[in-house]
């Protein structure tokens, strides 16, 4: 028997999946029907244990394709049920595999419908999971002995330690600061006919925001609001050279804007999220994974302007700022998994913006 | 955008009756539609031939045309009503189709009307098999590799270029019709001809054949500001080379990864951009090579669809409702999703369970044609299950059809190999009974190529069973473990051999119920204010409490014939009553095509199979006040002691009229008359019977829905296979055998009862003389041919049952008047087929009172219930399946065959006729020859039906014996060859195009096999055929009626106006 321990102590029982082992982390619902191994590869779900809300994941089985880190960041994985057999001709393996080689949790066969509505009303919160034979007393201990996810500084442990070349190219020079960079991201950028430079978390400006036409901010997981290092950075670069921002990137050029972060009560995670493109009205249905959010009125202070919003509730998904040549949004253009809506703007906008053309 | 304020009415198009490939579906979309627009603001105008709609009820539109779906009869409603705008893309093909005649004959540009939706250059675009080829190469894109033939011979070229086998599909059919998978050469001839005869453009395409490729539709919408967002992916299970509407299909798709996925949602963006469907839904049709991820693009709708009303009861999003919205210029992101009230319509909706759709055929009706299926669809209804697993939904959907599932047990695995190779409609059951026996997934997959994954799924369900044994009462952990599965009580109860009742009993006593839950389009992502509700095993119940009483109401399952859309529209008004009475109206029932599946309908949708355990948790879960039986046909009366409280006429009551020795002492009780007969339990006891009463003998199995198996046998040889067969399908049930009414003119009477009074809605009279099946005659309202006695005899027949059963609500009783003598057939303490049509034709909403009667309420407190429509004639014609069946014959008999009705309205009886007869797609002639040849009892009759088709200008042919009759009565006459008779004879007659009319009654057996010849030839070169002598007897006044060249259109509600 597997078991999900919830900290305000609702607990949810299934039968095990992946690795015999437990893992604490922050409870978050995706509601994406494809594209399973993309988001358990998202380094944005980093001590996040993901309940995915289709019925049926793991039926494709994974592949070497559809990665977006070399390895597994989400600490649990949580499905009504989960495949034993992999059905597709990409296969290279099962997920069930997948997880135990990589050590993570699974659990299946439980109310998922249950423990989203829970969430939804309560808020994304701390759990465990567990497929090993621990008692009760022990799992809550190891809930309370885990920090949560708000004031956490997270991106440090998920980006890259090191610089690399990720493409040459002769667009121009991207530097990307990887947070915990989706590799799709730049793919994208690479496709484009860019040369991409990915730098750590950790870079000083005086190393990733020089000698390039722009850099491009990350997605990645945590609090973005304690990430001081990166903000300060970030601040030290506004105006001087174009700043593109993606997810944790867009948190970030708010922050460091001055606009103030606040979290979500459960976050937005999944491909079906309308988003408003105000400069041209249309709305795209995007790819998101978000627990934390820009306060736009902090944006307009600063001089910035709302670029996109969402329809669903209203919050801000993306600004720009001329002045500082500053361009970001807060969903994921580059989807992997989603809807290719948005794609573009990686593609086109903002190297335009850049003045790459 | 706002919406459009330079229109002010809209002209919706209906998809007239239910036939194979577009059945209650476009109800369903038509209403919302109509609806939709209605509250935007815009008058609605309304044409659709079929009166068993709901949205024919003359309060969905503000003027509703009952009148055949022809550009004559389109143009005249154009004429009178002048609407600004067309919405041609909710009346399936039908639609589309007479919205491109009426722009192709330069109605639209004379009258100024303009298509909303999708404009002609992107309907031809998508329906013109060329120009979508062209049109995705264009945009880069594979269609299956194929090319347009005229002829024969170009196809088989064609064929020889593509590969055999070969897919035929013929342009602008229904449902595929005539097309089908050559795996010969002489096998590519035949389908051709047969397709090219069918295309109403004469154009077939040649195609590569992708058979046992994986199958995929996504549902596309797009609105005027190019937003474009896809409502649902669904899965065939069946994998290439069934037709979709056959074949059993997933929601959301399975086998996808994210990649794949996204690469067919960006095809479909560009397709419908391509294409240029401006605004509304689409579907768009896609083969995946399962070795290699190649894909082709098979087809394209721009227009709701089978599909689309699918994907809206799989996800809750209200694709023809939003379409007709986005058609008048709203944008998705103005319109508001309805269930979580405070999100746009612009999202993709995300399910958290999965379901499954199972179609249900009808093949026994049609003997002498095969069980295969192939790329022209053949079934006549389907029944979708909700779980929270594959499985769950797989089990529910198993359940739903009502037994109407193959026991396999008995085959041979030999057997079952060929029936899991080749696609039947006995292949799901064999699978899985192959699965119970060991078959190995790898080979099933093998010779079936269904994906491994389906299979392994269902190899779960046969594992969970195999906990249970014969004697055995299950654990509490199995059995939850089983009903996690979707597996039914029926089912376990058999595994351990008791009766279900047993099993459900045991499962209450364990404590085991099932908990609802609700279909968001979120995945519970948002709040959801809107009970669509489905069961399952799990911990949260989220069907939520009412504080008003609740009244269940179950639905008619899927559609079969017999047992269709005039159900749902009853059970649809009795939910808008049982609301209007301030109650909380729960629907439950299974078929997603219907309009009582729409959210919108009742208070509480539960969608659930109309079966004891799933109706009784619902009961348990509700505890309504009680539960209404008398509208959903046949099924929920079976339920009838195991539901609970029955509102309306008491089960004891049900029992009286549908057991026969009880309904055979009422009858003697009462003193009323029925044909002589009686029962018998053995073939012995059958020829013992036959010889008591003599024939013609009319022989039927008890406890069978829509005739099955009914014959009227003339002799012993008829006799003796009528015996077997009657024997074979009544399942240890005592055969009815009573004496024939040969030459009898049949009434239906509806009626409504409250125990104290009795009010007759209408007699109704079928066309043909006896032996036809009620649900295939002809029907005509008021009565022409009944004489003020036996009508008076009727009426006090109906009062005297109605209140001795003790009936609340509706009741049908059916009659035969032979030679002024009234018997009665049978009771029906139901609401009938009949019902709608009736509604229609006296503007009293029959359904509804019969709901305020079951609900208490008395008929002397309903007000007036006076007809409207003083002076007009309401007609009902079948409508039949015959293309789809080759080589069964065409007759009619008592087995019912129709899959649908049209309604003909006139100030005389022709006129009415006429109508009728060309709603349902008999084009009668005004000009040319008739061919007569009529059996020696009906020669008599013979210058009747010929002195004023003579009269008319009418060349006359008859085969020997009946031209000599209109010889010696002075009408000029050709005598023709019978077939083998001497040649030329009447199909080289026919095929030459020499013969416009063919009136034959059968001859008896002996000639059988020539004039079904004759009669098939007619069908396929389209010349009508009339096989019954009343309802020759009648067309003259038809044909006369049409050679005046008058086209009235009548508005329904101008008939209460009128003060009727």
């Amino acid at each position: 028997m597997a078991r999900l321990l919830l900290e305000d102590g609702t607990r949810f029982e299934g039968e095990g999946y992946g690795a015999p082992t437990t893992r604490v982390g922050e409870v978050v619902f995706n509601t994406s029907l494809t594209g399973y191994q993309e988001v358990l590869t998202d380094p944005s779900y980093h001590e996040q244990i993901v309940v995915m809300t289709a019925a049926h994941v793991g039926n494709y089985g994974v592949n070497f394709e559809d990665a977006e880190s070399e390895k597994i960041w989400a600490a649990g994985f949580v499905c009504r049920s989960f495949s034993r057999i992999s059905s597709s001709h990409l296969a290279t393996g099962t997920l069930q595999d997948y997880l135990h080689e990589s050590k993570v949790p699974g659990i299946h066969g439980l109310d998922t419908r249950a423990l989203v509505r829970h969430i939804r009303s309560r808020g994304a919160m701390r759990a465990v999971i567990s497929n090993e034979d621990l008692s009760e007393a022990e799992l809550r201990e190891r809930i309370f002995a885990w920090p949560g996810m708000e004031g956490r500084a997270l991106a440090g442990e998920v980006s890259c330690k090191e610089h690399y070349t990720f493409a040459k190219g002769n667009r121009g020079r991207i530097h990307v600061l990887d947070g915990g960079v989706k590799r799709n991201i730049l793919r994208l950028l690479a496709q484009s006919g860019c040369h991409i430079e990915v730098f750590p978390a950790d870079s000083p400006a005086a190393e990733f925001g020089v000698g390039c036409d722009a850099v491009l901010l990350s997605n990645g997981p945590g609090d973005p609001a304690s990430l001081t290092g990166m903000i300060r950075e970030v601040r030290s670069l506004l105006g001087k050279v174009p700043l593109l921002g993606v997810c944790l990137g867009h948190q970030l050029l708010g922050l460091a804007l001055g606009a103030d972060t606040f979290k979500l009560r459960f976050g937005h995670r999944g491909g079906n999220h309308p988003v408003r493109d105000i400069e041209t009205g249309r709305v795209e249905i995007t790819s998101q994974n978000h627990g934390f959010c820009v306060d736009p009125k902090g944006v307009e202070r600063a001089g910035g302007r709302v670029s996109h919003v969402n329809l669903n509730d209203g919050t801000l998904e993306g600004f720009v700022h001329d002045d500082l040549r500053v361009i970001c949004v807060q969903f994921h253009p580059e989807a992997s998994p989603g809807p290719r809506d948005s794609a573009h703007l990686l593609l086109q906008r903002y190297l335009h913006f850049a003045g790459l053309t | 955008m706002p919406k459009r304020t330079d229109l002010k009415s809209i002209l919706v198009i209906g998809s007239g009756p239910i036939v194979i490939g577009q059945a209650c579906e476009f109800d369903y979309s038509g209403t919302q539609a109509c609806k939709a627009l209605r509250k935007l603001g815009y008058r609605v105008i309304l044409i659709n031939s079929n009166p068993a709609t709901i949205m024919t009820d003359p309060e969905v539109a503000d003027a509703t045309y009952i009148e055949p779906l022809t550009l004559a009869f389109a143009e005249q409603v154009i004429a009178r009503e002048r609407p600004e705008a067309i919405l041609p893309t909710v009346g399936g093909q039908t639609g589309l189709n007479l919205a491109l005649e009426l722009f192709d004959a330069g109605v639209l540009e004379r009258y100024g009307v303009e298509l909303i939706g999708a404009k002609p250059e992107a309907i031809r675009v998508a329906e013109d098999r060329e120009l979508f080829k062209a049109a995705m190469e264009e945009i880069g894109l594979q269609c299956a590799m194929a090319e347009v033939a005229h002829t024969v011979e170009e196809a088989e070229a064609i064929a020889k270029r593509v590969g055999i086998p070969t897919v035929i599909r013929p342009s602008f059919t229904l449902g595929g019709a005539g097309g089908g998978i050559a795996y010969n050469l002489e096998e590519l001839r035949e389908i051709v001809a047969n397709g090219l005869d069918l295309s109403p453009v004469r154009q077939v395409l040649v195609e590569e054949s992708v058979v046992g490729w994986k199958e995929f539709e996504l549902e596309v919408m797009r609105d005027l500001a190019d937003n474009v967002i896809i409502i649902c992916s669904i899965e065939n299970v069946d994998p290439m080379g069934v037709h979709t509407g056959d074949s059993i299909t997933v929601a959301p798709a399975m086998t996808l990864t994210d990649r794949e996925y996204q690469d067919l949602r960006d095809i479909s963006l560009k397709i419908i951009r391509r294409v240029g469907v401006e605004t509304g839904g689409s579907n768009i049709q896609f083969a995946i090579n399962p070795r290699d991820g190649a894909v082709r693009i098979i087809e394209m709708n721009p227009r709701v669809s089978r599909s689309s009303a699918l994907a809206s009861k799989a996800t809750g999003f209200p694709i023809a409702k939003i379409a007709a919205q986005l058609a008048v210029g709203l944008t998705l992101d103005e319109i508001p999703n309805d269930i979580t009230q405070v999100t746009p319509a612009s999202f993709e909706p995300s399910i958290d369970y999965t379901i499954v759709k199972i179609p249900r055929w009808n093949f026994e009706k049609f003997p002498g044609t095969g069980r295969g299926l192939g790329t022209q669809m053949k079934s006549v209804g389907e029944v979708m299950g909700i779980g929270r697993s594959f499985e769950e939904a797989l089990g529910k959907a198993i359940a739903s059809l009502e037994g109407g599932y193959m026991d396999s047990t008995g085959l041979s695995d030999a057997v079952l190999w060929e029936k899991i190779a080749a696609p039947t409609p006995d292949r799901l059951p064999a699978l899985l009974e192959g699965l119970v026996r060991g078959f190995p997934t790898a080979e099933i997959h093998a010779i079936s190529a269904i994906d491994p994954w389906f299979l392994e799924r269902m190899e779960d369900m046969v594992r969970a069973e195999r906990r249970f044994e014969k004697g055995k009462m299950p654990e509490k952990a199995d059995l939850y473990a089983a009903k996690r599965m979707g597996i039914s009580d029926i089912r376990l109860a058999k595994l351990i051999g008791i009766s279900d009742t047993e099993l459900t009993k045991h499962r209450e006593n364990l404590g085991l119920h099932p908990v609802y839950k609700r279909v968001d389009t979120c995945a519970a992502e948002f709040e959801s204010h809107t009970p669509y509700l489905y069961s399952t095993y799990e911990d949260e119940d989220e069907a939520g409490e009412s504080d008003r009483e609740r009244v269940v109401i179950l639905g008619n399952g899927p559609n079969r014939i017999g047992q269709g859309l005039e159900f749902d529209y009853c059970c649809c008004h009795a939910a808008f009553a049982v609301r209007e009475a301030g109650l909380v109206s729960v629907m439950v029932n299974c078929n997603p095509e219907t309009v009582s599946t729409d959210y919108d309908t009742s208070d509480k949708l539960y969608f659930e199979p109309v079966s004891a355990e799933h109706v009784r948790a619902v009961v348990h879960r509700e505890q309504p006040r009680g539960t209404i039986l008398q509208f959903g046909g046949q099924t929920p009366l079976k339920l009838s002691h195991r539901v609970g409280t029955v509102l309306g006429t008491s089960p004891d009551a049900i029992d009286i009229c549908e057991d026969r020795r009880r309904f055979n002492s009422l009858l003697k009780e009462l003193g009323i008359r029925q044909p002589e007969g009686e029962m018998v339990a053995t073939r012995e006891a059958g020829f013992a019977a036959a010889s008591r009463l003599g024939f013609p003998l009319l022989v039927r199995p008890s406890y069978v829905l829509g005739g099955r198996a009914m014959a009227i046998c003339w002799d012993e040889f008829d006799f003796k296979a009528g015996v077997d067969e009657a024997i074979r399908v009544s399942d240890q049930h005592p055969l009815l055998i009573d004496r024939f009414l040969e030459g009898a003119v049949e009434y239906d009477v509806d009626a409504l009862c409250d125990g104290e009074q009795v009010h007759i809605a209408g007699i109704m009279e079928h066309i043909e003389e006896a032996g036809v099946h009620s649900g295939d005659s002809t029907t005509v309202y008021p009565a022409i041919r009944l004489s003020a006695e036996n009508r008076a005899e009727m009426e006090a027949i109906v009062r005297r049952v109605a209140l001795h059963v003790g009936v609340i609500g509706l009741v049908n009783v059916q009659f035969a008047v032979q030679q002024g003598v009234v018997f009665v057939i049978e009771v029906n303490p139901r609401a009938s087929r009949t019902v709608p049509y009736l509604a229609k034709a006296t503007g009293i909403p029959l359904a509804k009172i019969a709901t305020r009667i079951v609900l208490g309420e008395k008929l002397k407190d309903m007000g007036s219930l006076k007809p409207w429509g003083e002076g007009y004639y309401f007609v009902k014609a079948p409508v039949f399946p015959w293309r789809r069946f080759v080589g069964s014959d065409v007759l009619l008999g008592p087995e019912m065959r129709s899959t649908g009705e049209v309604m003909g309205v006139g100030r005389d009886f022709g006129e009415a006729y006429a109508k009728a007869l060309l709603a349902a797609g008999l084009v009668l002639p005004v000009t040319g020859a008739v061919f007569l040849s009529l059996k020696e009892a009906d020669k008599h009759e013979a210058p009747a039906i010929a002195e004023p088709l003579h009269r008319l200008g009418f060349q006359i042919m008859a085969t020997r014996g009946t031209a000599a009759v209109l010889q010696k009565a002075g009408i000029p006459v050709r005598k023709v060859w019978k077939v083998r008779e001497g040649r030329p004879d009447v199909v080289d007659l026919l095929k030459n195009g020499e013969i416009q009319l063919l009136i034959n009654s059968p001859l008896g057996r002996k000639a059988q096999y020539d004039e079904a010849a004759m009669r098939r030839a007619g069908l396929r070169f389209g010349v009508p055929c009339v096989t019954n002598l009343q309802a020759a007897l009648c067309l003259p006044a038809a044909i006369e009626s049409m050679a005046r060249g008058e086209r009235r259109v009548v508005k329904l509600q101008e008939l209460g106006e009128a003060g009727g």
